[in-house]
């Protein structure tokens, strides 16, 4: 089975800090990770390999730098790797980068894409889903098991808010995974060896016959206009009055900042 | 090809711009410098830019011919035939963008719900129930739910469809929108209209939460947006409000599913991992005995959040290890952290600083606590934490 | 922290091996030491990375490193737990006699499972009557048709009752006193070969220290590790090359403290400011900075030297052992000062890296026995320059 997994490379947000004078993003010497959630689909496609056999081929769209992500799903065991970077996909939104991803998987070919459920960077959880469209295939979401492959079916359970479904669709097709799929492995020494010297290709718009007009800036119907920090109340705020008047307070104020 | 421009004769090499760039993507030597790599064109140094010095150079989008699109939908998401609250929260804002419009609402619901729930959503807002009323949709599958509502977007044409963020609708939305070829807008958290243009101005939290971005989709029709569960209030119901309900037949090939159900487990949460939980209610010395944790638990269990403690209430045997939070224990660093009758000894603290929001209920005001909490109520945890559990229980109806 | 000159691949070695100290041990060490649980999950994560191959030679299945990078692997684990560290250790020193002695079958077979971290392996030669003094074991080994029967009893093996593979030194004949001692690899589960009591230790909790007894184990001939009469040598040359690990053991134990301590100090508020602005804990932090750099270039050095093919690596053996583990105990005892009263209670994680830096002195020869052997050294240059 060829197994694609789509990984996107994001900053260390847990390191992400607001710098409290000037009210903007710290974010010296901030490592770029792999995206956390990509990390059990890396696992996920690794072990349905052990499992089945084939290939796991991991892909990433993303400027140069993004190749680190490549080497680090290669030292945790994936075959092949492949970097989708060109100038003219920057400012792509979940659209165009879903477009441009179809491409690059069509290129590779498949059996199974497996896609994190979201970056933790854009937390849109859009891309996978978008990615089935385009490439025409079933998908589900929310995957935190395999059960099984065969017979070209794919059996898997997806989380619901209310307990899991137990799905199945013909391959090719599509899934995003969520962290209770599995604990992913750390990688070896054997492995970084060898992503250290792995050759990865480097793909761009052309390579991959996408249409120009359909990614970047030009092919996103989105656009953000504006980056802003939220409003942070200072630590330390006392809330006071009887008990039902501080339990109404609070849980306004939990409420508009969108905790609970 | 886009790209931010500099106006060399306006920047000064002030570095406003540096310090706004989320990705690291300008340096100043002498003058501004754009990292093309790093940069995504966001926008945000264009916005911190005091000399009005920077520039996103404006490309030429392949939009559509957007004033052929009229009126305010909202995805009405049903779970076993039960219409979800979510769907009352869409049709409260989806009233207010639809009257800043001066347009209809209409609520799209799929399944055998039944008249008297369809009714509600009139009484709730809905101008109009468009409604596909068929056994095939009770289920959710992405190839019927994306295929019929695209159906019904291609041949009524709104300017704008609103959804839940919830595990349905960030599942089939995105497939709708790439089927319209159209622009979504992630997990929303405020939505507003721009009168003049007849946009839609959505804002959405980003890097979990640390930044905002605001977002249009100025050439593309549908506007289409998925929204945070619990943000936004509920409709209010007006009863014998009038609407009116069109059944919609879908095409036979948007109701066949590749993907088949085999079986539904439904599990009630009953411990969620510590460290995995985005809300996190702990106990501590002021509880006083192990029989107290049940007043943790109830307010835990109606935030969908899992039961901690500090060491003092495990030493004493009041609940076992595994909720321990603090240098012995997990270090946990959930959205939302209420701690109860906690003091919030250095060992504990360590443990959970780093979460987003932290409430600390306690008696004596002098608690190491209050320092690093982000709200603080000095009080009687046995009269605050049953106020809150009430104050919860109405929210949740 | 300085980077010693390393390679591309020891530091890849140190990285793996710091991050599965950080990720996987952290979090379980305070729980493995209360329990006094053997490890048995992080060993299969060492494993799965390849760690247990970075001493063995290509051709077992390893990764051709040497004695440098069971250093650096031992150090980072130290760092986060010792008792890890030496269930890991402790495999290399029941492996690096077969790698030292070991004739071409016996590599082929042991070593390779050593490698994949599949098995574990243990050295025994302490009994209970004899411990700096080895050449008083009572252990022996009759030879019999077709191979030796082993009888006796051994103390406070590490990774005893948990490894498959033994390196066991008996007497062959005890009227040759220590010439009369013999090396040979013993299976667990062969006849006649059993454990005692799981010991319970001050420190390094997380390791299995046993007992064996062997009544009338029968070994066969093929499993005599060089030859007759050779124990001693085995022993010896097998210390000589694992004693800069203790060192590594000690710089990690050290090191751990030390990142404890700063970070304590630069958070514990006393007087209004962070104790680390008073000048008593800054040369506190200061000399246990310096002691430990210092005892980590000599352990480095230690295992360069032995890695190029120096023959004479008894004394800087034993120096770097001696040093780095009075350094280990120094610096524990300061961070524990340190952290003050809260350094005392077993919420922080200094109390235990004392009572594990206190092994090191013990272990692997006591450093009473190390300076014998520096000493020894020295009287035996200054006789050959005479």
């Amino acid at each position: 089975m060829d197994i694609v997994v789509c990984i996107k490379q994001v900053p260390e947000t847990t390191e992400v800090k607001i710098d409290p004078q000037t009210k903007t993003l710290v974010r010296e010497g901030i490592p770029g990770i792999v995206n956390p959630f990509d990390m059990y689909a890396i696992e996920e496609g690794l072990r349905l390999k052990e499992r089945y056999g084939g290939k796991v081929k991991v892909l990433t769209m993303g400027p140069p730098q993004a190749e680190d992500a490549l080497r680090e799903a290669l030292a945790m065991g994936a075959d092949e790797a492949v970097l989708l970077s060109d100038k003219a996909l920057a400012g792509s939104d979940t659209l165009a980068t879903s477009y441009a991803l179809s491409m690059a998987v069509r290129k590779l070919g498949y059996d199974l894409v497996i896609c994190g459920k979201q970056a933790v960077d854009g937390d849109t959880a859009q891309v996978g889903p978008e990615m089935a469209e385009h490439l025409g295939v079933p998908f589900v979401a929310w995957v935190r098991k395999v059960e099984e492959v065969s017979d070209g079916k794919i059996k898997v359970q997806r989380l619901m808010d209310d307990g899991y479904e137990v799905l199945e669709m013909p391959l090719p097709a599509l899934i995003t995974v969520v962290k209770e799929i599995n604990e992913p492995r750390l990688p070896s020494l054997r492995g970084k060896m060898r992503a250290r010297k792995a050759q990865i290709p480097v793909w761009t718009v052309e390579d991959i016959g996408a249409d120009p007009s359909r990614v970047g800036l030009e092919g996103s119907p989105t656009q953000v206009v504006r980056v802003f920090t939220p409003e942070r109340r200072a630590g330390g705020e006392i809330l006071q009055g009887e008990p039902e008047e501080v339990a109404d307070k609070l849980v306004e104020k939990l409420e508009a900042m969108g905790v609970i | 090809m886009a790209r931010i421009k500099v106006i060399e004769e306006k920047c000064t090499g002030c570095g406003a711009c540096v310090d706004a760039c989320p990705f690291g993507a300008i340096r100043v030597e002498e003058m501004a410098v754009i990292d093309e790599e790093k940069c995504t064109l966001c926008g945000a140094c264009v916005e911190a830019c005091p000399l009005g010095a920077l520039k996103l150079e404006e490309v030429v989008r392949t939009g559509m011919d957007t004033s052929k699109y009229r009126g305010v939908w909202v995805f009405a998401e049903q779970r076993h035939g039960k219409v979800s609250g979510v769907a009352y929260e869409l049709l409260n804002v989806g009233r207010r963008l639809a009257d800043d419009l001066g347009e209809k609402l209409t609520a799209v619901v799929f399944g055998p719900i039944g008249e008297d729930a369809v009714r509600e959503l009139i009484y709730r807002g809905a101008d109009r129930v468009l409604w596909a009323d068929d056994e095939r949709l009770a289920q959710f599958h992405d190839d019927t739910y994306a295929g019929v509502l695209a159906e019904m977007a291609q041949a009524e044409r709104p300017e704008i469809i609103l959804c839940g963020a919830t595990s349905i609708g960030r599942s089939f939305f995105p497939k709708a929108a790439a089927k319209l070829g159209t622009g979504l807008t992630a997990d929303c958290t405020g939505l507003e209209i721009d009168k003049e243009r007849r946009l839609l101005v959505q804002t959405r939290p980003a890097f979990g939460g640390n930044i905002m971005a605001t977002i249009l989709t100025p050439d593309h029709r549908p506007q289409m947006a998925t929204v945070r569960h619990k943000v936004m209030k509920e409709a209010p119901r007006q009863e014998g409000r009038e609407g009116e309900v069109v059944k919609w037949s879908p095409r036979p090939e948007n109701l066949a599913s590749r993907t088949t159900l085999v079986e539904f487990v439904e599990e009630v949460e009953e411990t969620v991992n510590l460290a995995d939980a985005d809300i996190i209610v702990s106990g501590g010395r002021g509880l006083g005995g192990p029989e107290n944790f049940a007043l943790i638990r109830e307010l835990a269990m109606l935030l969908g959040g899992a039961v901690g403690a500090s060491r003092a209430a495990v030493d004493a045997g009041w609940i076992p290890y595994s909720h321990q939070v603090g240098q012995t224990g997990r270090t946990v660093s959930p959205k939302l952290y209420i701690a109860c009758g906690i003091s919030g000894a250095i060992q504990h603290l360590v443990g959970m600083q780093s979460s987003d929001v932290i409430v600390a209920i306690n008696k004596d005001p002098e608690a190491p606590i209050f320092k690093v909490a982000t709200f603080g109520i000095v009080g009687d945890l046995f009269e605050v934490v049953p106020a809150l559990i009430e104050r919860l229980k109405r929210r949740k109806g | 922290m300085p980077n010693y000159f390393l390679t591309e691949e020891q530091m890849m070695i140190r990285d793996l091996a710091r991050q599965i100290a950080e990720e996987k041990v952290k979090p379980v060490r305070a729980e493995l030491d209360e329990k006094e649980e053997f490890p048995w999950e992080i060993v299969r994560i060492l494993a799965q990375a390849d760690l247990f191959r970075v001493w063995v030679p290509e051709e077992y299945g390893g990764l051709g490193g040497g004695t440098l990078e069971l250093c650096l692997a031992t150090e980072e684990l130290s760092r986060a737990c010792a008792g890890v560290a030496v269930t890991y250790a402790g495999s290399a020193l029941g492996g690096t006699p077969i790698l030292l002695f070991g004739n071409e079958e016996q590599k082929e077979k042991y070593l390779p499972p050593l490698a994949s971290g599949e098995k574990l392996a243990a050295f025994a030669l302490t009994e209970p009557d004899a411990g700096s003094d080895a050449a008083a074991i009572s252990t022996t080994a009759e030879k019999v048709e077709g191979g030796y029967v082993l009888n006796g009893t051994k103390q406070w093996i590490t990774n005893g009752g948990e490894a498959e593979i033994y390196v066991v030194i008996a007497m062959t004949d005890k009227t040759k006193g220590a010439r009369g001692a013999s090396a040979f690899i013993v299976e667990k589960g062969w006849e006649g070969f059993g454990f005692g009591k799981k010991e319970r230790k001050m420190g390094i909790r997380a390791s299995a220290t046993r007992e064996l007894i062997f009544q009338d184990c029968f070994v066969p001939k093929e499993n005599l590790l060089g030859r007759e009469g050779m124990g001693f040598i085995v022993a010896m040359r097998t210390f000589d090359r694992t004693r800069p690990g203790i060192g590594a053991q000690s710089v990690g134990i050290a090191q751990g403290a030390l990142d404890e301590a700063l970070a304590y100090a630069h958070q514990r508020h006393q007087f209004g400011r962070p104790i680390s602005s008073f000048q008593a804990i800054q040369h506190m932090l200061a000399d246990m900075a310096t002691q430990i750099e210092a005892a980590r270039a000599l352990v480095y050095y230690a295992a360069r030297l032995i890695d190029s093919g120096e023959k004479d690596i008894s004394k800087i053996s034993a120096m770097a052992k001696l040093f780095a583990s009075d350094v280990a105990m120094r610096v524990t005892t300061d961070a524990v000062q340190i952290f003050g009263g809260y350094g005392y209670m077993r919420e922080y994680p200094v109390e235990k890296m004392m009572r594990d830096a206190k092994i090191t002195q013990i272990y692997e020869g006591t450093n009473q026995i190390m300076r014998n052997i520096i000493a020894g050294e020295l009287i035996k240059e200054l006789a050959s320059r005479r």
